[in-house]
């Protein structure tokens, strides 16, 4: 079937198999390498993009569910050669080790910003509890995204601050 | 030199990680790639009475199948752990040599086609027929045919361990602690599943394969297949988290080789998550059963320690329980045995803390319970019984900072005044409960020799490479900084390229030895190049060095001057330019001293944990954990900090959540995925505190470091443990701990109801 999505702010058209998974057809058709695959049953959320403006696990989307939607992953946090505060965040604070659930969990940290500029701990340990990490422990993924809340609340208010927001969000 | 080591700097890798951009072994894009999918056997033991894969064969895309029927025969190889520097296969059967089914989940069929979802649909359509036969899966089914084993652990390990005369401590004994334990099967599950990319060039076979060494993984694929390693290149520079499980190589591996040369495409292969659990090893289930004798004043008289557990049909492999458990506490007299049952499950493997996690665990419950019934806190009978050699062997521990670990832990966590009555503080509905245990975990000296090579270039910059990988550990970080301080150069001026096994020899980074062993060579590389132009300085008549003693001679910043007197010297670049150099290089080696060096060798931590129970419900929320650590030299206290925290959440998800539980029905896992087996998330990760002591050490290598990677799980499912007793009155003997456990013991269940049910408490 075809299928035509904006991923990244870049439409796609593409004829795919109708069991094609949203993270397969991003990985291996767009080699949008970013976003990893880790459980196929939505627990680890190693695979979470945006869809539209939500997050959602893409090993439990079908390609085609996307279909004349916006797709937004990793790749498009980074904006015009500067790391949105998320991402300096995880840097920063050794918010990963392997790396693996990092993409999964920026995209989740970057949607709770957006929405609660000024989480609480508790607040974040509960967002990104749909997300596993192995090797961290989760205190520095914690202190990560308080960086970032931090970093944006001390920013000049009016632009985007780099966050990366799409066009037409508050 | 440079004062670089030791620096809190953050990961190098971590801009490629945020961004997306750094690749694992299943994102290399090649072309003509075809995907592999493995079908797994439905049956736990039996034989493939029929095989018919026309069906799959027709479907669309399908490149090739592989069966027991068209599959090549290859090499016998037997099991040895990784870290010994040879051929390592996780198991030494091989699947699809024959039609006999020896666990359920064992590779029958392996399916290749253009398109993942093909591969997976084809496979579905593979039909097999079994003439099943019955299973023993669990130590219950087989407990009447235990044996012990001579070795076990690869053949690494003797199955027991004895000290003394326990027969003699018991009877010296004022007091006996004895206590069963039993342990559910743990699967590792790191969050990129094992994959393998194979893509052969004629007769030249590269793999891009998610690992924790990649020479282990050319020498055991050169192995299984009659190929000299230098026809096998393994190229893996990100691999996403291991524990364990990709510490050996497992027959996938090879049979992703094995596949793209039946199908003449490269050929990727990554485990679902529900062959996860039947792929790469686990930890086995087992049972533990401990017996202390005591002094009144506290002395530990004797210790017996039993261990059974079960093993695959074909390998004696049990993690060793004993290790630390003989070591930690001066007592004349131990007895350690391991026993096997035979079972239809693979070999089980190294996960993460291997073995000692559990004894540990077993021990300091035990010591929990003797501080208990005597009356003495558990950190005070802990110092009464530690001690500054190795009771095995008599010998000076390398070195120590456990009496250091006991007061910083203990401080930081505010356990003086500590009311040491169970269910002593309530607040709410919640009973609250601390506890504490030792942690240990050994310094194992197996390693070949490790080799890195340093290049200097004559601008002052430098390329230090050797054939490991970066598993998250922080690896390529600290090597940076590592090279950097050995060659006096900046840490910007510092390339590390890893990841490639054309590169000089490394070991494979488990139990903890990745930072002591890989840091050596690269400080031997980087300061052999550093010796080379002091000593060329040194010996040219034009250097402002010239005639220096070159051990009086520094380098910072590449300039290499007297030491003490900054303004007399040279930088590298002025010294290879008149020299006409363009560059300089070094190839750096590291031994590990003798595995009978007259030292004991153990890096020692304390655990401490606090934790709630709900009165009514028994559900167990871990409020804070703190682990005080002595791993010796610290090379960045970010990347360590961090291991350590992780190792302590591994500890309480060990305390509380994994398990992995058979079916025994179909002996098959009953929970593989991970809907199923429970690991920690965000919202129950406890406040977690890490104290570092740094102790120095002359042993273990040229920088003295000791290791982070098991440390911080040792001991930490021991306090919360003890945590829970202290909590409620009631000792749960069984891991991971369940509300099931305590519901019959919280204060309005039906045994605190009857009289005299829980006397301690009343």
């Amino acid at each position: 079937m075809q299928i035509t999505m904006t991923v990244n702010g870049v439409s796609h058209t593409r004829d795919v198999e109708a069991r094609l998974l949203l993270i397969h057809f991003l990985r291996d058709e767009l080699r949008l390498t970013g976003s990893h695959w880790g459980c196929d049953t939505s627990n680890c959320g190693a695979c979470v993009v945006w869809l539209d403006e939500t997050p959602v696990k893409s090993c439990t989307v079908l390609a085609a569910m996307a279909d004349g939607r916006r797709v937004r992953t990793v790749e498009d946090l980074a904006r015009g050669g500067r790391l949105d505060p998320v991402q300096q965040g995880f840097a920063e604070c050794h918010g990963l080790q392997c790396g693996f659930c990092t993409p999964g969990m920026m995209m989740t940290a970057r949607w709770l910003l957006d929405h609660h500029p000024d989480p609480s701990v508790a607040e974040i340990r509960e967002a990104l509890s749909g997300q596993l990490c192995r090797c961290t422990g989760y205190e520095n993924i914690v202190r990560s995204v308080r960086w970032a809340s931090e970093h944006e609340a001390a920013q000049p208010a009016g632009g985007d601050g780099g966050t990366g927001r799409q066009a037409g969000e508050r | 030199m440079s004062g670089v080591i030791g620096q809190a700097v953050s990961r190098i890798d971590g801009p490629a990680k945020v961004t997306g951009s750094a690749h694992y072994s299943g994102e290399i894009a090649l072309p003509g790639l075809a995907y592999a999918e493995i079908v797994g056997a439905r049956v736990a033991s039996g034989r493939i009475t029929s095989i018919d894969t026309a069906q799959a064969e027709d479907a669309e895309g399908v490149a090739g199948i592989l069966t027991h029927l068209n599959m090549p025969k290859v090499n016998n190889v037997p099991l040895l752990p990784s870290l010994i520097g040879g051929p390592a296969p996780g198991e030494t059967f091989f699947p699809m040599q024959d039609d006999v089914v020896h666990y359920a989940g064992q590779p029958v069929a392996i399916v290749v086609a253009d398109g993942l979802e093909q591969a997976q649909h084809a496979a579905t359509l593979v039909q097999i027929s079994y003439a099943e036969t019955p299973s023993i899966t669990t130590i219950d089914q087989g407990r009447a045919d235990a044996y012990e084993p001579e070795k076990i652990f690869g053949g690494l390990m003797p199955a027991q361990t004895r000290r003394g005369n326990v027969e003699d401590g018991f009877a010296a004994a004022d007091l006996l602690i004895d206590a069963p334990f039993r342990f559910a099967a743990n699967h590792h599950n790191p969050i990129e599943a094992l994959t393998t990319t194979a893509v052969w060039d004629g007769d030249q076979l590269t793999l891009y394969d998610s690992c924790q060494g990649i020479k282990a993984v050319q020498l055991t694929v050169a192995a299984l297949l009659g190929l000299s390693p230098s026809k096998i290149r393994v190229l893996t520079r990100y691999v996403g988290g291991a524990f364990g499980a990709k510490a050996m190589v497992w027959p996938h591996v090879t049979l992703t080789a094995l596949a793209a040369q039946y199908v003449r495409r490269p050929v990727r292969l990554a485990l679902p998550r529900g062959q996860m659990f039947t792929s790469c090893g686990h930890r086995e289930e087992q049972e533990q059963h401990i017996e202390l004798g005591a002094t009144s004043d506290g002395k530990l008289t004797a210790i017996r320690h039993h261990k059974i557990s079960i093993t695959s049909p074909f390998d004696d492999w049990a993690e060793p329980a004993f290790g630390v458990a003989s070591q930690l506490y001066a007592c004349p007299g131990f007895e350690g045995v391991h026993r096997l049952v035979r079972g239809n499950t693979m070999t089980p493997t190294f996960t993460r803390g291997p073995g000692e996690a559990v004894g540990v665990f077993t021990l300091e419950c035990a010591m929990d319970e003797l501080a208990s019934e005597l009356g003495i806190d558990p950190i005070e009978l802990r110092l009464r019984n530690i001690t500054d050699v190795d009771p095995n062997t008599g010998h000076p521990w390398s070195s120590y900072g456990l009496r250091e670990c006991f007061e910083r832990g203990a401080r930081r966590f505010g356990w003086a005044g500590r009311n040491p009555q169970p269910r002593s503080e309530r607040h709410g509905n919640w009973l609250i409960g601390t506890g504490m245990a030792t942690a240990g975990y050994p310094i194992a000296f197996f390693m070949h020799t490790q080799r890195a090579r340093a290049h200097l270039y004559a601008d002052g910059t430098a390329i230090v490479q050797t054939a490991t990988q970066e598993f998250g550990t922080g690896t390529s970080t600290v090597m940076t900084q590592v090279a950097a301080d050995g060659l006096g150069i900046g840490l910007r001026d510092v390339r590390f390229e890893f990841g490639d096994t054309d590169l000089p020899n490394a070991g494979s980074p488990v139990g903890s030895n990745g930072a002591m062993m890989v840091s050596a060579a690269v400080h031997n590389a980087a300061t052999a190049v550093r010796d080379q132009l002091i000593t060329l300085a040194v010996s040219d008549s034009q250097s402002p060095l010239h005639g220096a003693d070159p051990a009086g001679v520094v380098v910072a910043g590449g300039r290499m001057t007297l030491a003490g007197d900054a303004n007399t010297g040279e930088t590298y670049s002025s010294l290879m330019q008149r020299h006409i150099m363009s560059d300089a290089e070094a190839i750096g080696s590291w031994d590990p001293p003798p595995l009978d060096t007259p030292h004991g060798l153990l890096t020692f931590g304390a655990q401490f944990a606090r934790v709630a129970v709900d009165a009514d419900l028994g559900i167990i929320r871990v409020r804070h954990m703190v682990g005080a650590f002595a791993p010796g030299r610290v090379l960045n206290p970010k990347t360590a900090r961090s291991q350590l925290m992780g190792g302590m959440l591994w500890g309480m998800s060990q305390a509380l959540l994994e398990g992995t539980h058979m079916d025994t029905r179909h002996g098959r896992w009953a929970n593989a995925s991970l809907g199923d087996y429970l690991v920690p998330v965000n919202a129950d990760a406890p406040d977690v505190d890490v104290e570092l002591i740094e102790v120095e050490d002359h042993v273990t290598g040229p920088l003295g470091v000791k290791g982070v990677g098991e440390i911080g799980q040792v001991g930490a499912a021991a306090a919360i443990a003890n945590a829970v007793y202290h909590a409620t009155g009631y000792r749960v003997r069984e891991l991971p701990i369940a509300v099931e456990h305590l519901l019959a013991h919280l204060p309005s269940g039906p045994a605190s109801a009857a009289a005299g049910a829980q006397p301690d408490l009343t």
